[in-house]
């Protein structure tokens, strides 16, 4: 199996950097080979002027690494975590105690509480803390919103941007799309291939077709409808609505019409701003067609 | 048109000694209704499903899942519902036709039906080749989707969802939230819980809980219409962290 | 070395922390011994035992009466030949037959010495030293109220060990040593492969590898609390078997220690070699049990003696450490031998480690795999 294929990205120093891209997509290989947990096959890895292979012991003392899983002893207290974790990177928490103030402070009423009996976003804000006590250069945190409410995530992504006065690089990764806004600059991942890489607002603006937000009450109707009208080029439920791009990359007039006869009576069109959950659709989509494509040229050779 | 209630929740409590996990839940769940369950984590939603599902016992108040009642009659609940979660729904080690099998047996079907069930099940999935591969071998998404419809297999009244498309690629959520739409349109009740709330804009209404109570119930457009929100996410954290944003 | 420290501090932490672990630790070994000494103690209430007087005279009389009205034991049986104490054994229910020699009275009168003779079951060990025990001490006891009379002259008894189902038991106390180096094996091989594949699991070890610290750290901070518990259980087991039933140590104590501190060593690089195959925590308990207690309860000569298994089990427990850690704490608990009689053993334990610790640092990955 190959789990990253042909991959090549620069991040820069002090910026939030994000992968974006469902389960399986290689996500994790990736950041276990940033961490030098794991070895690259082929290719070229550099972080802060160190290669991967050689500088591994050098780099370890620099990088924070929060895994999918919060790392934490379940049987330990919050402050004997960090106490732990602090004194492995042979530093004390009275120390870097600044960087971590805001964060840690919303957990140390709970000090003496085993880390097992957090709660998720309680767990999500001592694990950030463990992973940042020793000052590292480097920040890399796999997928640390899954499984947290929706409260605790926003709260966490601005404790991501508090930190960038520190000039402490960050790469982060997520399966939610929307979380990609959160990020200076983002990689689209899908099968351990980059779809795109770009700041959040250029990836959105590379979505070039006119979009369309359809709704209707019924919508499993509607989306069947709109599939089979002859002017639609592609149609995906999105939230409360449909997103549509028509032929001509114009709104088709004889949608409604259409919409109508197929007794949908209640239809609201408007024009919409591509997200990047939209792109990385037509992305996901190029790519099919482009595999699709080398498969019928491969079949024409051999006739 | 009335609709039809399927879930009918009146004054539920449910304590835990001295802790109230649900404090008077009140809420009303239509057939074919897509129902979208939302809260903080420790709201008390999991308290809530599992006394929907008739594994636990309401302290007091009345609830009705199905037609039965959750106090006197849990395992007629228990018939009538479907469930899938996102971390556990089928046997890795056994093929598709395999785990489709164990779940009609479990839910009391007969084999030519179930035989039956699978066939059409596997050719509108386009999986027919899939039937006899391992489920471990099969990317998620496609395992996702299988899932579900193992889950509606034996076509329960209200199928309970747990943060059914987190973690899988755009195309399949869509053809995963089109599948749902089907499923509800064919008069399933669909009872989603998530914490993604671009998922709950997908449901033809919310609730939100916080700590023990429902403190907002309406259509994601109502909801967003009355606390002045552009998506569901900016109501949900106006309501579960006020006097901030 | 701070770094290091902190790592044992926690790993002291997750010790203290678990009631389960401190039961295994220490509640096991306790409860092993004391239930030794408690099955002992108990039994010894009208114990069944069967006479065979072959000389029937006052004198045979006097000593067999004031035997059964001591209380603890209780005459079961008059046997008529020597015949009968076989089947009498046998039987299950008589756990001694005391046997008076012909003539009894005239010898020890005439002679001044007469032959008792105890033929206990060798299958239940410390049941058969206990009974000839006390029933030396009765005998003895009747002999020194005796001195003056015309009975007076000296008593042999003649213990004697009937094995009817362990025909080679050697030694009545070898539960002690069975339990010392059964529960250090499980303490140290088991409970070190879990500790080190439960991080492995929880996802902590992925941490732990990208901090500074060494392989070598988190091995030996692993190692470390668990050597020092180990030995504190030794000492303890010794203790308790002292305590509760009077087992002393024969040989040197020191030497003791010594050795079972290199068993313990050995364990330990066992547990961490398990470990380093084992992903799960579930896999480390499997491998720990199946392949190092089973065997050590059966094949290292604990409960069934070496020397009547089929050849090939012989093969099996040679490579069984334990089996020369039981000879080594047999032989100086028990028969009070020096260095001298146990240095091949021990010299085949030092290798053992050595083997150990090489592949686990061979195994033991500085990434995940």
């Amino acid at each position: 199996m190959m789990a990253l294929n042909d991959i090549s990205f620069d991040v820069n120093q002090g910026e939030i950097f994000g992968f974006i891209g469902p389960d399986g997509a290689g996500k994790t290989t990736l950041f276990r080979i940033l961490t030098t947990l794991l070895l690259p096959d082929e290719g070229e890895v550099t972080l802060m002027g160190l290669d991967c292979r050689t500088g591994f012991r050098e780099l370890r003392k620099n990088i924070g690494y929060m895994p999918g899983r919060f790392s934490l002893y379940m049987d330990l207290s919050v402050e004997e975590n960090l106490n732990f974790y602090a004194t492995v990177f042979g530093t004390t928490v009275k120390e870097n105690y600044g960087l971590i103030q805001d964060i840690y402070s919303q957990i140390e009423p709970f000090k003496n509480r085993l880390a097992g009996k957090l709660s998720g976003g309680m767990k999500q804000k001592l694990a950030l803390s463990c992973a940042l006590i020793h000052k590292p250069e480097l920040l890399v945190l796999d997928e640390p919103t899954t499984g947290v409410d929706a409260v605790s995530r926003s709260e966490f992504w601005e404790m991501l941007k508090k930190l960038r006065k520190y000039n402490i690089t960050i790469l982060v990764s997520t399966p939610y799309m929307d979380e990609a806004m959160q990020c200076d600059r983002v990689a689209l991942f899908q099968e351990g291939k980059i779809l795109s890489i770009d700041e959040p607002d250029k990836i959105r603006d590379g979505f070039r077709r006119k979009l369309f937000s359809v709704k209707a009450s019924d919508r499993y109707k509607l989306i069947t409808a709109l599939r089979n009208f002859p002017g639609t080029v592609s149609a995906y439920p999105f939230g409360d609505s449909v997103h549509v791009t028509f032929t001509g990359d114009e709104l088709d007039r004889s949608v409604y019409e259409y919409l109508d006869q197929t007794g949908i009576h209640d239809v609201l069109i408007h024009e919409t701003r591509a997200g990047i959950e939209d792109r990385f659709l037509e992305l996901m989509e190029q790519g099919i067609r482009h595999k699709a494509q080398g498969i019928r040229d491969k079949v024409g050779e051999v006739k | 048109m009335i609709p039809n209630t399927v879930i009918s929740v009146h004054n539920l409590v449910k304590r835990f000694g001295n802790f109230i996990a649900n404090d008077h839940l009140n809420f009303e769940v239509y057939e074919g209704e897509i129902f979208g369950f939302l809260g903080t984590n420790g709201a008390g939603k999991t308290t809530a499903i599992r006394i929907l599902s008739g594994l636990s016992e309401p302290t007091s108040g009345e609830v009705l899942v199905a037609g039965f009642n959750a106090r006197k009659q849990p395992e007629k609940i228990k018939k009538s519902i479907g469930y899938m979660c996102q971390k556990f729904s089928l046997y890795e080690d056994l093929t598709v036709r395999e785990n489709i099998m164990l779940y009609g047996g479990i839910y009391g079907m007969r084999k030519k039906e179930i035989r039956a069930r699978t066939n059409s099940l596997l050719a509108k999935l386009h999986f027919e080749e899939y039937g006899d591969r391992l489920i471990s071998s099969l990317p998620l998404g496609l395992r996702q989707k299988l899932a579900f419809s193992v889950a509606v297999l034996h076509e329960p009244r209200i199928v309970f969802l747990d943060e059914p498309t987190g973690g899988v690629d755009p195309i399949t959520r869509r053809q995963f939230w089109e599948m749902i739409y089907e499923t509800a349109a064919g008069g399933i009740t669909v009872f989603v819980t998530t914490h993604y709330m671009d998922e709950a804009e997908y449901c033809d209404r919310i609730s939100i809980m916080s700590e023990g109570r429902i403190v907002a119930l309406d259509t994601p457009a109502g909801l967003k219409k009355q606390y002045h929100a552009d998506s569901v996410e900016e109501v949900f954290i106006k309501i579960a962290r006020p006097g901030k944003n | 070395m701070k770094r290091f420290l902190g790592f044992v501090k926690k790993e002291f932490l997750h010790i203290f922390r678990d009631y389960r672990t401190m039961i295994i630790l220490f509640g096991i070994p306790a409860a092993q011994i004391l239930l030794f000494g408690f099955v002992v103690r108990t039994d010894l209430q009208n114990a069944r035992i069967a006479f065979l007087d072959l000389s029937k005279d006052e004198l045979t009389l006097k000593i067999s009466d004031k035997i059964c009205s001591s209380g603890f034991f209780t005459r079961e049986a008059n046997l008529m030949s020597y015949k009968d104490v076989d089947k009498a054994l046998r039987g299950n229910r008589i756990k001694a037959v005391v046997i008076f020699e012909e003539n009894f009275s005239r010898k020890l009168t005439g002679e001044g010495k007469a032959a008792i003779s105890i033929i206990t079951d060798g299958s239940e060990p410390n049941m058969a030293t206990l009974t000839t025990n006390y029933i030396t001490a009765i005998v003895t006891d009747f002999n020194s109220e005796a001195v003056g009379t015309a009975a007076a002259g000296a008593l042999l008894v003649q213990p004697e060990v009937s094995m009817f189902y362990n025909p080679s038991l050697k030694s009545q106390f070898m539960f002690v040593p069975g339990v010392i180096t059964l529960i250090m094996i499980l303490i140290c091989a088991l409970m070190t492969s879990i500790t080190i594949t439960r991080e492995k699991e929880f996802g902590t070890m992925e941490v732990l590898l990208v901090s500074p610290l060494k392989p070598v750290q988190i091995v030996l901070g692993k190692v470390i609390p668990y050597f020092i518990l180990s030995v504190v259980d030794v000492i303890l087991i010794l203790v308790l078997s002292w305590l509760v039933f009077g087992l002393p140590v024969r040989g040197s104590l020191a030497l003791l220690l010594a050795e079972a501190m290199l068993y313990i060593l050995m364990s330990l690089s066992l547990g961490i070699l398990i470990s380093t195959v084992a992903r799960t925590m579930q896999q480390a308990i499997f491998i720990s049990l199946v392949g190092m207690m089973l065997p050590t309860i059966l094949l290292s000569g604990f409960i069934f003696p070496i020397e009547n298994m089929p050849e090939v089990y012989g093969w099996i427990s040679a490579i069984l450490p334990p089996r020369y850690f039981i000879v080594i704490i047999k032989d100086i608990m028990i028969k009070g031998t020096g260095f001298l009689y146990v240095w091949k053993e021990t010299l085949i334990l030092v290798l053992f480690t050595l083997v150990f610790i090489g592949l686990a640092i061979r195994n033991f990955k500085i990434r995940l795999q």
